[in-house]
């Protein structure tokens, strides 16, 4: 490890230093100029495999974007790198006009209004169902609001509404560690939707879910679009043509195509590098 | 079967150790015998004449007294006489194994067989040892024998035994014998015994009157650069009562400061290779002590609280090994050091895979728990030692030729065990990474903890290789025990003072990195030697723990570490 | 948003009603029955409870304390702490150095202190002569290194059993540094031979009695407060760090500040628990932050049941309880004892004492 890359580390560190300023950033999201997300020439290496090769993708204000590619195209990468997880080697990724996700630790990256659903589904298993969604809840997320915090009636309402939209208002004083692993999908987008994110990154949420849940999900998710954005990573193409208006493809780090599935699908390209044609 | 046969094999060892502790043969019990035998071994004794004849035997005769005037007279005979081969004799005077019989024959007790022979033919005597009586000896005669033991093994064609002399007489030269050293000096072609020779005149010579000789002899000690002769160069500067320098002549004097200034700067020279290899020897014993947790902590994750237990069963092991030979094999004594090696492996190995089998592998994914779990197995460890040895530190002793010391320069010698330690380190970690790199066991190891299932779907069986690790890392611990028993005290609680030093070194190299953790231990040795002097032992101590702590700030993964695409999904 | 309610009805449903008057018969038990007993009743009585009992169940009190202040960071918040025996001799050491400060009469100095070549207090000493001044440092020196060590630990992001490994060099350390003479803490004597707290003599079993009482208070009022931040929201983002840390990072929250205080507010706890033991016990000593001593405090906690602020409290007086009776009847055996508890526990009571009854059902239920 050179000398540089110490220095450049320990320059990274600073950045946690950042819960000493009082309050969160504001969510000063700007997104007067059209896209809501900028993601310019984002380089990422492991140990010299280039995860990210200057990629470069813009996500407009409440658009529908799904991600696909074949395995280790970068597409995981890429939701660490804009939600705080993994700071790229190179490149700029703006939220909005003003706010530097490359800059911003994980949790202010939160509150300023990305929300993330893991690949492998996350829940706080420990809690209940209906605490999970509390704890997702949009609020401050301060030390002194937490220790005095109770909800009010109307918040109340939200929640049982979050409950009865994925299914789980039986389950809702249950544990979520019991949950099937549907469930836990269904689970972790609830608590995506308390959060009221501006854009969401779901990756692979159909994974583990019938044909009928799946549909409810497309479902689901077409409806957020125009109120929030959301970029969806899914290998099921069968998925991807259902909720899908724009494409991008990912191959090796970067932006092969771009289009409707109908373009994505008819590209030379593409089809090269799924099928080896 | 196989479960049987170790059952079997902890029952015997076990039924063994309460014989091997309290066994008691002709008034001693095994580790009285054992440190006998060592202290016997360290000195180098021929322990029989060859035969005396004429003036010396007519002399060794007359030793068969209980009148110390007479016994007087015999050893400054014997030093007009100065034979060479009335040595062993002196030397059984000195150690108290010369006796004589109601016949009047002068015995020699072979320290290692307790047989005797006389000393005049040279022969074995079969004698009981209620018939004889030991000639006395006052604290004089004895103070009189050293030197001259010293001056009859200069004679001597083994070069060991003419150092040693050398050596005695460097220390307490006695002024009649300088013309005899000068006559040696001029045949010695040893130039380490020649130093100590050339010591040994200069000490004599610098209370000589003539001007000329003490010159002489300040500047032979600025030759050598003896730093036992610095005390006696700066007394020759001082001042008396009146203020007049004690030393008259100016030209002495100044050869005296001259060689106090080439002393010094040997000295710091010298004391800087010391602390290096010193340090070195620290880290090596923290290597051997953290080895065995890099192997179990850092492939399998699992928190070994009792891996200071570990390295003490390794010891008490040898101690064991020890207490065996001191009893079954004494001629073969000094070479127990080498069978406690396997025994200690195999034993703590099979410690080791007692407690994976019957507590840590139903803890696997829960690392805090078997932190805790294997915690309460030090305890019990601990306390079972102290029930079966007591809970008081057990006797070592260390073999002859592990007990020396070496010279690494001149005026710079290290005892052999702290050297030894760094050899036995390397040789260790030689070990481990043969094992690991070069065998089937190590492939299948590193195959498991890379990627359980995928090795399980290969047809390995990780629990079987999950086994084998945990019981190879004890075994290395208990190889790290080894070393230890020969550096410091084997008590119950020898573990506990290593287990926080033993993580500190892997979590410093970087766990799951053997090659880091050699670094970090011997880092850790050296800086610490070399901070001591600065900040003092305990302080130095925090020191370098705080500095650990700032560091794994700093790089959390430890001092080599494979970056890598595995995130931290908790 | 955040609905003002009066802190009051918050504090009422800390517990159910059954609870509530559990706790207050606990409470009666220790401030007014034990005393009673202790002080009316004439000592051939069967119902007699003799002087030493009293001190005894008082430091008992102060351990459970600390167990209440481990489970609170470990049950809770997931974070295993092999150095809260540090915290808990900090509390103590800075009450013996106020019991120091009043044993000695004026002008004079311990002879500790002399034999480092001084004829007067060192600076650090000084003001440890007023009582509230030491009150107040009870919480704030181990608070303080709490602070400053859990940021840099958390910051990093040292976790699981790296974390217990750097604390346990941190109580290793804190020990070797206390052992020094030199540093002006009576070295491995520690502070001892105190005399008076407050003009009572800390000899007294009247003394003792009030002292109990204290940490019986001191006891019930920790609990309230741990249980107000466990029932609290709070403590939900507490336990979610336990399962899932980075979640609760993109879900918005920052682990670190949560961490930090339940951590600080851990060691604070400790202190004061360390600062009521030492006049009970009538010495401190850096033997007291030995790994093992803090290691012995988690398996308090895991016996009882981790996440349950009982089962701290059960565990605590379980364990102490067992070795008060072993090592004065069979020696020999108490590590022994020790050792398998450890093991048991983690083997075949995960959920610890409280626990039990749910195992117990899962079983019968299989």
């Amino acid at each position: 490890m050179s000398m540089m890359d110490t220095l450049r580390e320990l320059g990274k560190r600073e950045e946690v230093f950042s819960f000493l300023q009082h309050a969160a950033p504001s969510p000063a999201l700007d997104t007067r100029h059209g896209p809501i997300l900028y993601v310019e020439g984002v380089t990422k290496s492991f140990d010299g495999f280039r995860a990210l090769d200057d990629l470069t993708l813009y996500i407009d204000d409440g658009e529908l974007r799904c991600l696909i590619g074949p395995n280790g195209a970068g597409k995981t990468t890429l939701m660490d790198v804009l939600t705080g997880k993994t700071r790229p080697d190179t490149g700029q990724a703006w939220f909005g006009q003003r706010l530097n996700l490359l800059e911003l630790p994980e949790h202010v990256i939160a509150q300023s209004g990305i929300g993330r659903k893991f690949q492998k589904p996350t829940v706080f298993e420990q809690l209940t169902v209906f605490e999970n969604l509390e704890l997702a809840m949009h609020a401050s997320r301060g030390l002194w609001t937490s220790l005095r915090w109770r909800l009010d009636g109307e918040q109340q309402d939200r929640i049982d509404e979050v409950l009865a939209l994925i299914s789980l208002t039986e389950q809702a004083h249950a544990p979520a560690g019991v949950l099937s692993h549907g469930q836990k999908q269904w689970l972790e987008i609830g608590s995506l939707l308390m959060q009221n994110p501006r854009l969401l990154l779901v990756d692979e949420p159909v994974a583990g879910m019938t044909g009928q849940e799946s549909e409810k999900t497309a479902e689901l998710l077409t409806s957020l679009a125009g109120k929030h954005s959301v970029v969806v990573v899914e290998h099921d193409m069968d998925f991807v043509r259902s909720i899908a208006r724009t494409v991008s493809v990912l191959h090796q780090g970067s932006v092969l195509a771009e289009g409707s599935m109908d373009e994505i699908q008819s590209d030379a390209r593409v089809r090269e590098v799924y099928l080896g044609e | 079967m196989r479960g049987l046969s170790w059952k079997g094999a902890i029952l015997l060892g076990l039924l063994m150790v309460p014989a091997v502790v309290v066994a008691d043969t002709d008034g001693m019990s095994a580790d009285e015998r054992a440190e006998k035998l060592a202290e016997q071994q360290k000195k180098q004794t021929q322990t029989r004449t060859e035969g005396l004849s004429g003036e010396a035997a007519s002399i060794v005769e007359r030793l068969a007294t209980d009148d110390w005037q007479a016994i007087n007279d015999v050893v400054e005979e014997l030093e007009a006489l100065a034979a060479p081969e009335t040595l062993p004799v002196l030397q059984a005077l000195s150690d108290r194994r010369l006796y004589f019989d109601e016949q009047g024959r002068v015995l020699i007790e072979d320290p290692a067989t307790g047989e005797y022979s006389d000393a005049i033919t040279g022969e074995t005597v079969e004698v009981a040892s209620e018939n004889l009586s030991q000639p006395t000896l006052t604290n004089a005669i004895r103070r009189g024998i050293r030197p001259l033991i010293g001056q009859l093994q200069l004679f001597s064609d083994d070069v060991a035994t003419r150092r040693a002399g050398a050596e005695e007489l460097a220390d307490r030269p006695r002024p009649e014998m300088l013309g005899r050293l000068k006559e040696l000096r001029a045949e010695e072609s040893n130039p380490e015994v020649l130093r100590l020779l050339n010591i040994a005149i200069a000490r004599l010579q610098l209370d000589a009157s003539d001007s000329e000789e003490r010159l002489e002899a300040v500047e032979v000690i600025a030759d050598v650069r003896s730093a036992r002769m610095k005390s006696e160069l700066e007394s020759l500067l001082e001042t008396d009562a009146q203020g007049d320098p004690v030393e008259p002549d100016a030209a002495v004097r100044e050869a005296a400061r001259d060689a106090i200034e080439a002393i010094e700067e040997r000295q710091s020279t010298a004391r800087f290779l010391s602390d290096l290899v010193y340090g070195l020897s620290m880290g090596s014993v923290l290597l051997l002590a953290a080895l065995g947790l890099a192997i179990i902590f850092g492939l399998m994750r699992v928190i070994n609280m009792a891996h200071g237990e570990l390295l003490m069963i390794g010891a008490y092991t040898t101690f064991i090994v020890q207490n065996l030979f001191a009893l079954m094999a004494p001629q073969w004594f000094s070479f127990y050091l080498l069978a406690a090696i396997p025994a200690a492996f195999v034993v703590t190995a099979l410690v080791g895979i007692l407690m994976e089998r019957g507590v840590i592998r139903f803890l696997y994914a829960r690392p805090l728990e078997t932190l805790l779990a294997t915690w309460g197995i030090s305890l019990i460890l601990m306390q079972t030692t102290r029930v079966i040895f007591g809970a008081q530190n057990v006797r070592m002793a260390s073999p002859e030729w592990f007990s020396g010391s070496v010279q690494l320069m001149q005026g710079v010698s290290l005892s052999t065990s702290r050297v030894g330690v760094i050899a036995f380190a390397f040789f260790v970690v030689a070990l481990v990474w043969f094992v690991m790199n070069r065998t089937r066991l190590g492939l299948e190891v590193r195959a498991v903890m890379q990627n359980r299932e995928m090795a399980a779907a290969l047809g390995v069986s990780a629990n079987r290789v999950d086994m084998w690790t945990f019981g190879a890392g004890a075994g290395v611990a208990g190889l790290g025990g080894v070393a230890l028993s020969q550096i410091v005290n084997v008590g119950p609680e020898l573990g506990q003072n290593y287990i926080v030093d033993s993580f500190m070194v892997v979590v410093l190299g970087g766990v799951g990195n053997i090659l880091g953790s050699v670094f970090s231990a011997l880092g850790l040795g050296v800086f610490s030697k070399f901070l001591e002097p600065v900040a003092g032992a305990v302080l130095a101590k925090i020191l370098l723990f705080v500095a650990i702590i700032v560091f794994i700030q700093w790089r959390p993964q430890g001092i080599f570490a494979l970056k890598g695409r595995a995130g931290d999904d908790d | 948003m955040l609905m003002r309610q009066p802190f009051v009805m918050r504090l009422a449903r800390l517990h159910s009603g059954f609870g509530w008057a559990v706790l207050l018969l606990l409470t009666a038990l220790a401030l007014v029955v034990v005393p009673l007993l202790n002080q009316f009743v004439t000592p051939d009585s069967a119902l007699y409870i003799p002087d030493w009992l009293v001190t005894l169940t008082g430091r008992f009190l102060c351990l459970a304390l600390v167990a209440l202040a481990l489970d609170l960071i470990w049950g809770y918040t997931g974070i295993l702490s092999l150095g809260h025996g540090a915290f808990f001799a900090l509390g103590g050491y800075v009450m013996g150095m106020h019991l120091t400060h009043n044993r000695m009469e004026t002008g004079t100095i311990p002879n500790f202190i002399q034999f480092l070549g001084r004829d007067d207090w060192p600076w650090f000493w000084v003001p440890f002569q007023s009582f509230w001044f030491t009150a107040v440092m009870v919480f704030l020196v181990p608070g303080a290194l709490a602070l400053v060590f859990g940021f840099f630990a958390f910051r990093s992001r040292v976790r699981g059993v790296y974390f217990a490994i750097i604390t346990q060099a941190l109580t290793f350390a804190s020990m070797l540094f206390f052992y020094r003479t030199e540093t002006g803490f009576g070295g491995n004597t520690g502070l001892t031979d105190f005399r008076e707290l407050l003009g009572f003599s800390v000899r007294e079993a009247d003394t003792r009695l009030v002292l109990f009482m204290l940490s019986a208070v001191a006891v019930m009022l920790s609990y309230l407060l741990c249980r107000y931040i466990v029932t609290s929201k709070l403590g939900r983002v507490l336990v979610a760090i336990r399962d899932a840390e980075s979640r609760v990072r993109f879900t918005g929250y920052n682990p670190l500040r949560y961490k930090l205080f339940v951590w600080t507010v851990s060691a604070m706890l400790c202190g004061l628990a360390g600062a009521l033991y030492v006049p009970q016990t009538g010495v401190i000593n850096p033997g007291e932050m030995a790994p093992a001593n803090s290691i012995e405090m988690a398996v308090w906690v895991a016996l009882g049941g981790r996440g349950t602020l009982v089962g701290a409290l059960v565990g605590a007086g379980t364990v102490n309880g067992l070795k008060t009776w072993i090592t004065a009847a069979y020696p020999d055996l108490w590590l022994f004892v020790l050792g398998g508890l450890f093991i048991a526990v983690t083997l075949f009571l995960p959920k610890g004492l409280m626990g039990l009854r749910q195992q117990m059902a899962g079983r019968s239920k299989q």
